[in-house]
């Protein structure tokens, strides 16, 4: 069966305010759509919607994973489901080892009924695995045994966030920014890793600014989203004009967006 | 999917349970309820104790009953006259586990006690309401001079040894229940490390309280002579009675020089338990002092266990862990006194609450004068799981000396929101992922301790946790 991931006229607020104002976006397994747009557009908001995020309200709309709605779901039941969101700032969480992390993280979503206190996964082939993926991401091994984000570089939380990646296998991936505050090797490693790791596997949604990781992951479909629309979708080209051009013809074309987009980029910056 | 969540419930009640059971015993002696010059005289008696101990007990008495009760730290509507003081659970010490009662080798066998002997430990003590009932040590240690033994039979059998220490650490008048303990107390430990002999295993002592409204009021001594080496574990657990009961213990330790030894307690009573305990250790030239201190159980906690460092170079190290949940106010901290110059002190503090729960760390770091070139550094972090919880910091500073370095950084963190829903969008459930991040948190405190109690630590901990959430 062929996964695929559906939302319809979804409209989010977070405190009262609207965000997104009626979202309609489906990516199907093997898909790699690109999520552009200004700041305050609601690009990063969709993501956190689609991956549970308690903070924000659903006030209309559905997210339908093969048909089923997820919006009732805790973010913990999404990912079991196989939705991943590899986050633009990761939290730290000190004292927890990433090892520890990812073997509980890796057993439940590959086990999606376990129940709490049940076995992990073995000790053995989990340390095989995890040794393997965070060689084809250039990590030292030594890695596995720091705590989860805790002062790591911007590099570090980023390759973490696509180990991550790698290990859950899921069938749908949010990218938030994953090329951001990366410098350009290690923006290529990151692309050419998410390409061998998702491409053609999974449905991507890739939210980003820059063209640099739509280069090894060139999308199906670009979406620009402004004052929380997607006011445009076309293909790799529109991507390209873009980051050469920026929003100016978007916002001309569609003003109403452009206003409302203005009046959240406020609010969020007050 | 409702099934699923009432089946984990009852899973959990029954390991909660774990140390929740009573056992019937036929006690050989119960004194009545209640304290007086009578009932001090009746366990003095029992004890066949020599008239210095006999006196060291009335004079206290007379000291408990002139000083007011605290009034900082935490709630204490205990009735003094409503509390049993002295209950002798059997006429013999086991020193082989077969001698032990039936029924309270039971209990220890629960709760895991000669298991743990034969695997990792040097020497064993149990102690069942007021007397120790088996005790042990490795013949290798009895034979290099080691002594090992509960305080009443260190009276008779070391007297001179005992009393060059017993009261001196911590004297009657130190506080309200110092003074109760001194007057009434029964079991403990008493060791000795000769010169330079340093013990590779643990020494253990168990706690059990079983009967309601006893109080528990061990005195524990500890002598590490020159160059020699200890590591001392204590547990405590208590059933869940309706009433409260008291468990009000002394423990003095003394560190000669470059002599080292560390006191780990993990204290699981019973949420009906006060527990306000006086631990304090002299840490004489280069010796080194640590305190571990996990308090989960009781209803209320008050313990500060001090270091004094006495001499030049001496170091006391302090790691507290405390978690509070509903009912429960842990009032634990340090106290650090640097008495000598070029000592070295750290107090290093982590708090939880949860579910209603209050954690307070209430510490003192103080240098005397002339205590030049000393180092003193007081971390603590308190972490607080839901709204309905508090979390305090009380930490009193006194520094009589200039040319000393001193830093104290304290945090209070609410678990965090975007932490959980990290952890949760790659699959950990809410309650996985909140014992995760609690663990993350006593992390540094849990590496210091051995394995097993590392193990039992992290157990006691997700126990805690268990229910917590949703």
């Amino acid at each position: 069966m062929s996964d695929i991931l559906e939302i319809k006229n979804l409209h989010v607020a977070i405190e009262g305010k609207p965000i997104l104002r009626g979202v309609n976006l489906t990516i199907n397994k093997g898909e790699t759509h690109a999520l552009m747009g200004p700041n305050g557009s609601g690009k990063s908001t969709l993501g956190l919607v689609i991956m549970g995020h308690p903070n924000y309200e659903v006030t209309e709309g559905e997210i339908l994973l093969n048909g089923q709605n997820i919006l009732d779901l805790d973010a913990d039941e999404r990912a079991r489901l196989g939705v991943f969101m590899a986050f633009q700032r990761p939290v730290a969480i000190p004292g927890v080892k990433m090892a520890d992390f990812l073997r509980h993280a890796t057993t439940n979503v590959r086990h999606p009924d376990r129940k709490e206190g049940e076995d992990l996964i073995s000790m053995r082939e989990f340390r095989k695995e995890i040794k393997d993926k965070m060689g084809q991401l250039q990590m030292d091994s030594e890695f596995a045994r720091r705590y989860v984000n805790d002062g790591f570089s911007g590099g570090e939380m980023k390759r973490a966030e696509i180990l991550q990646l790698a290990m859950l296998q899921p069938k749908f991936a949010i990218l938030d920014e994953t090329d951001s505050g990366l410098d350009a090797d290690a923006v290529r490693l990151a692309s050419q890793s998410i390409n061998e790791i998702g491409h053609n596997k999974m449905g991507l949604l890739i939210i980003t600014h820059h063209d640099k990781l739509l280069e090894h992951n060139p999308p199906d479909f670009t979406h620009v989203i402004l004052g929380g629309q997607i006011v445009e979708t076309g293909g790799k080209e529109l991507a390209a004009e873009l980051h050469s051009q920026g929003y100016e013809r978007i916002r001309a074309e569609h003003p109403e967006s452009a206003a409302a987009n203005d009046e959240t980029e406020t609010v969020a910056s007050t | 999917m409702s099934t699923e969540i009432s089946e984990s419930r009852e899973l959990k009640s029954t390991e909660i349970n774990k140390y929740d059971f009573k056992t019937k015993t036929d006690a050989v002696f119960k004194a009545r309820k209640g304290i007086d010059e009578e009932i001090v005289n009746q366990i003095s008696d029992i004890k066949n104790e020599p008239d210095w101990m006999r006196k060291f007990r009335l004079d206290a008495l007379k000291i408990f009953e002139s000083k007011p009760m605290p009034e900082w730290g935490g709630d204490i509507a205990l009735d003094f006259q409503d509390i049993f003081y002295y209950l002798k659970p059997t006429n013999e010490q086991g020193r082989s586990w077969d001698d032990v009662p039936e029924e309270i080798k039971d209990t220890f066998e629960k709760l895991g006690i000669p298991e743990a002997e034969r695997k990792y430990l040097a020497g064993v003590k149990a102690q069942f309401e007021s007397e120790v009932i088996y005790g042990s040590l490795k013949e290798d240690l009895a034979n290099q001079g080691v002594i090992f033994t509960d305080t009443d039979t260190a009276v008779r059998e070391h007297p001179e040894l005992l009393r060059e220490y017993f009261g001196t650490i911590i004297p009657s008048t130190d506080n309200k229940f110092a003074a109760l303990n001194s007057a009434v107390w029964s079991g403990g430990s008493f060791i000795y490390v000769p010169k330079g002999v340093k013990i590779d295993f643990p020494l253990q002592a168990y706690f059990r309280i079983n009967e309601e409204n006893m109080g528990q009021f061990e005195r524990t001594l500890i002598i590490v002579d020159e160059g020699a080496q200890v590591h001392y574990v204590e547990g405590c657990t208590a059933p869940m009675y309706t009433s409260e009961s008291l468990h009000s213990a002394v423990v003095e330790v003394v560190v000669k020089k470059n002599g080292r030894c560390r006191y780990t307690t993990i204290q699981n009573w019973a949420n009906n338990i006060y527990n306000l305990v006086t631990k304090r250790a002299f840490a004489y030239q280069d010796a080194v002092m640590e305190w571990v201190d996990g308090n989960l159980g009781s209803k209320l906690t008050m313990k500060y266990p001090a270091v004094y460092m006495m001499e030049p170079g001496a170091r006391g190290e302090i790691l507290s862990i405390a978690f509070s949940s509903a009912g429960q106010h842990q009032d634990a901290g340090a106290k650090l006194v640097h008495c000598a110059p070029n000592t070295t002190g750290t107090i290093i503090s982590k708090s939880i609450s949860k579910n209603g729960g209050r954690s307070s760390y209430r510490g003192l770091a103080r240098v005397e004068e002339g205590a030049y070139n000393s180092k003193c550094s007081v971390v603590c972090d308190a972490l607080i799981l839901d709204p309905e919880s508090r979390s305090d910091t009380y930490p009193y500073i006194e520094v009589a000396e200039q040319d000393v370095s001193i830093g104290h950084e304290a945090s209070v963190s609410r678990i965090g929101e975007e932490q959980l829903f990290y952890l949760m969008s790659r699959g950990l459930s809410e309650a996985e992922a909140s014992t995760m991040i609690v663990n993350g948190f006593i992390e540094p405190l849990i590496k210091e301790l051995p394995m097993e109690y590392a193990v039992e630590m992290n157990r006691l901990i997700q126990l805690q946790m268990e229910g917590s959430v949703g």
